[in-house]
C-alpha cells in the first residue's frame, strides 16, 4: 500500500504521506506536526493517531518509539455542545 | 558564533521582522527561540485581522498590514496555504455608548480610507441571520477584515527568511545579553555565546523579562487569555463577530470548526495558560445568549494564552534612547498576529535608520516615561 492510502489521522484525514512530506519540511517534533496538520485536534483529540505518528516521528529521527513526545493533552475529554454547557449553569443556579 | 542582528522570539513578530531585515540586504541574522516556532500566543491566537479600531494608530497599522497579507502568498512565494478568509467582521454594539462610540469609530475609519460601515440590526441581520435580534443594538461591519491560519502565516515568513539566509535556533533559550561601555556585545543561550552589537525583543508574553536582562523595565504585563475551538461543521458563518460589552469574538474558520474566545476580567498579570471550566460556562452563557443556533456546536477543545499588554493597548515597536542597538516589538495586547506585517517593517526602518513608512511616535517606548499618552484603545476583547 502506498503511503499516500494510509490514513494516520482520522478526524482529519491526514495520510503518511502528509506526515512524512511535513516532517521533510523540518517539522520533526509532534507539536510541530499537530500545529501544520491539526493532526491530534479533533474529535477523537489523537486517541487513534497519537501512537502512530510517534513511530513515524522516530522512524524518520532514527530513534526509538519512547523517547519521543507526544502532544499536550488539553480539554475536553469528549465534545460537549455549548448549550449543554449553559443549561449545566443554569442548573446550578 | 557572530551576528549582525539577533532576534529573540519566533513567533509571528520575530519571523516578520527577520524577513524584513533580510529582504533590505540585512546578513548574518540569527532568530533564537527557546521551543518551537509559533509556541507562544502566535500559535494560540485568533489569527483574526481586522481594521475597526478606535485609535488612529492602530487603524494605520492594521490597514497596511492587511494590504500585505492580501498578497502574502505571492510575495513570499509560499507553497502552501496561508488560509486567508477575507469575509469581514461584524461588531456588535450592545449599549448606547458603543452606539455612539461605534459611529465615531467609523468615521475614523473612513477617514483613513477604511471601507467600514455602521449597521442597523436588520443590515446586521443580513451578514449573520441567526444572530438573537434582542441581543445588540446596532453593529459595524468592515467586508476586508479577516482571519488567517497562524502557523501557516508564521511558516510562510520562516520558508522565506531561511532561503534569505536567516538562521534559526529552536529549543534554545537567551539567558544574558552582555553590555559592555553602554554597548550590546553579545548575546548568551544555555549552549552558546552570540557576538553581536543588534538585539531585536521579539519575546512576546516574556518580552519584560528580555527587557530586565539589559535593565529596562518595559511597561508591559502578560495576562491569560482563554480560548475554545468546536467540532468542523460546513460553511455557515462569513465574518467573525465580536462584542466589547459581552466579552467574546466567534469566528468559523476555514477548516470548518469555530474559535470562540473572551478575556478574564480577573486574570492575574503572569504567565499562567492554564484552561478552567469558569471560561468554558460563561462562554457557553455569552454564545447562546448571542448566537443560540452556535450553542448547538459541540467543544472539542480549549487552551490559553498570553496577552502581553502595554498601558494603551498599542505595541511598543521603538528603539531605546539609553541603549542603542536594542530593539523591542512588543505589548500587542492582543492583537499583535494582525500588526504584525507592519511591525517587522517598522523595525527594518528604525534599525537600519531609514524614514518610517508611517508615524511611528504612537509606539515609541519613551511616549510612557514623558507621560504623553494621548489615547487609549477601546475597542479590545
Ligand atoms: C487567545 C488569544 C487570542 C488572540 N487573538 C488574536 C487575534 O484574533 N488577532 C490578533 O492579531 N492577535 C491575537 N492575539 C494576540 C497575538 O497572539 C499576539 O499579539 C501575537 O501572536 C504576538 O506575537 P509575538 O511574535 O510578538 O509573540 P509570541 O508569539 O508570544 O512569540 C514570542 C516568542 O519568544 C520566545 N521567547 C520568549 N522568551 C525567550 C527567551 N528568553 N529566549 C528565547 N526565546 C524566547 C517564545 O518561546 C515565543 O515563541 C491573541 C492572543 C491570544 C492569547
Amino acid at each position: 500500500m502506498s503511503d499516500k492510502d494510509i490514513i494516520i489521522c482520522r478526524c482529519e484525514d491526514i495520510t503518511r504521506e502528509d506526515i512524512r512530506k511535513c516532517m521533510e519540511r523540518g517539522f520533526i517534533t509532534f507539536e510541530d506536526l499537530k500545529r501544520q496538520l491539526r493532526v491530534g485536534m479533533g474529535p477523537c483529540q489523537g486517541q487513534t493517531c497519537s501512537e502512530l505518528i510517534k513511530r513515524e516521528l522516530a522512524d524518520f529521527l532514527g530513534e526509538k518509539p519512547d523517547v519521543i513526545n507526544t502532544h499536550k493533552t488539553r480539554p475536553l475529554v469528549i465534545g460537549v455542545k455549548l448549550k449543554s454547557i449553559k443549561a449545566g449553569v443554569d442548573n446550578e443556579s | 558564533m557572530k551576528a549582525e542582528i539577533v532576534i529573540i522570539g519566533a513567533g509571528i513578530t520575530g519571523v516578520s521582522i527577520a524577513y524584513n531585515l533580510a529582504i533590505q540586504g540585512v546578513k548574518d541574522i540569527v532568530v533564537v527561540d527557546k521551543s518551537f516556532m509559533t509556541s507562544g500566543a502566535t500559535g494560540r491566537c485568533g489569527a483574526g485581522v481586522r481594521q475597526q479600531w478606535g485609535t488612529k494608530g492602530n487603524c494605520i497599522m492594521a490597514k497596511k498590514s492587511i494590504e500585505f497579507f492580501e498578497s502574502a502568498t505571492d510575495t513570499l512565494e509560499y507553497d502552501d496555504d496561508i488560509e486567508f478568509k477575507q469575509e469581514g467582521y461584524l461588531i456588535l454594539a450592545t449599549t448606547p455608548e458603543e452606539d455612539e462610540l461605534f459611529f465615531e469609530n467609523v468615521r475614523l475609519q473612513n477617514s483613513l480610507g477604511i471601507p467600514s460601515r455602521v449597521c442597523n440590526k436588520k443590515e446586521a441581520l443580513k451578514v449573520v441571520p441567526y444572530l438573537r435580534p434582542e441581543s445588540f443594538t446596532s453593529a459595524t461591519y468592515c467586508p476586508t477584515d479577516g482571519h488567517l491560519n497562524p502557523f501557516k502565516m508564521t511558516d510562510a515568513y520562516f520558508q522565506k527568511a531561511k532561503q534569505l539566509g536567516v538562521e534559526f535556533l529552536f529549543f534554545e533559550t537567551v539567558e544574558s545579553i552582555e553590555i559592555n561601555n553602554g554597548k550590546i556585545t553579545s548575546v548568551t543561550t544555555e549552549k552558546r555565546t552570540i557576538k553581536t552589537n543588534k538585539v531585536v525583543n521579539a519575546a512576546g508574553g516574556y518580552a519584560h523579562e528580555v527587557g530586565l536582562m539589559v535593565g529596562i523595565d518595559i511597561p508591559v504585563y502578560s495576562e491569560n487569555h482563554e480560548i475554545l475551538v468546536t467540532e468542523p461543521v460546513d460553511k455557515m458563518q462569513g465574518p467573525m463577530v465580536m462584542s466589547f460589552s459581552k466579552n467574546i469574538y466567534c469566528q468559523q474558520v476555514p477548516h470548518g470548526s469555530f474559535l470562540i474566545g473572551r478575556s478574564n476580567p480577573e486574570a492575574k498579570h503572569d504567565h499562567d495558560i492554564s484552561s478552567s471550566w469558569q471560561f468554558l460556562d460563561e462562554m457557553a452563557k455569552t454564545v447562546c445568549d448571542i448566537m443560540p443556533k452556535i450553542g448547538e456546536l459541540r467543544v472539542i477543545r480549549q487552551w490559553g494564552g498570553s496577552y502581553n499588554i502595554s498601558p494603551d493597548r498599542q505595541p511598543i515597536i521603538s528603539d531605546v534612547k539609553s541603549l542603542p542597538g536594542f530593539y523591542i516589538a512588543c505589548g500587542f495586547s492582543g492583537h499583535g498576529f494582525m500588526f504584525a506585517p507592519m511591525s517587522g517593517v517598522l523595525i527594518t526602518e528604525i534599525v537600519l535608520n531609514k524614514p518610517t513608512s508611517l508615524d511611528a511616535s504612537d509606539y515609541r517606548l519613551d511616549r510612557f516615561e514623558d507621560k504623553i499618552v494621548t489615547e487609549y484603545e477601546k475597542s479590545v476583547v
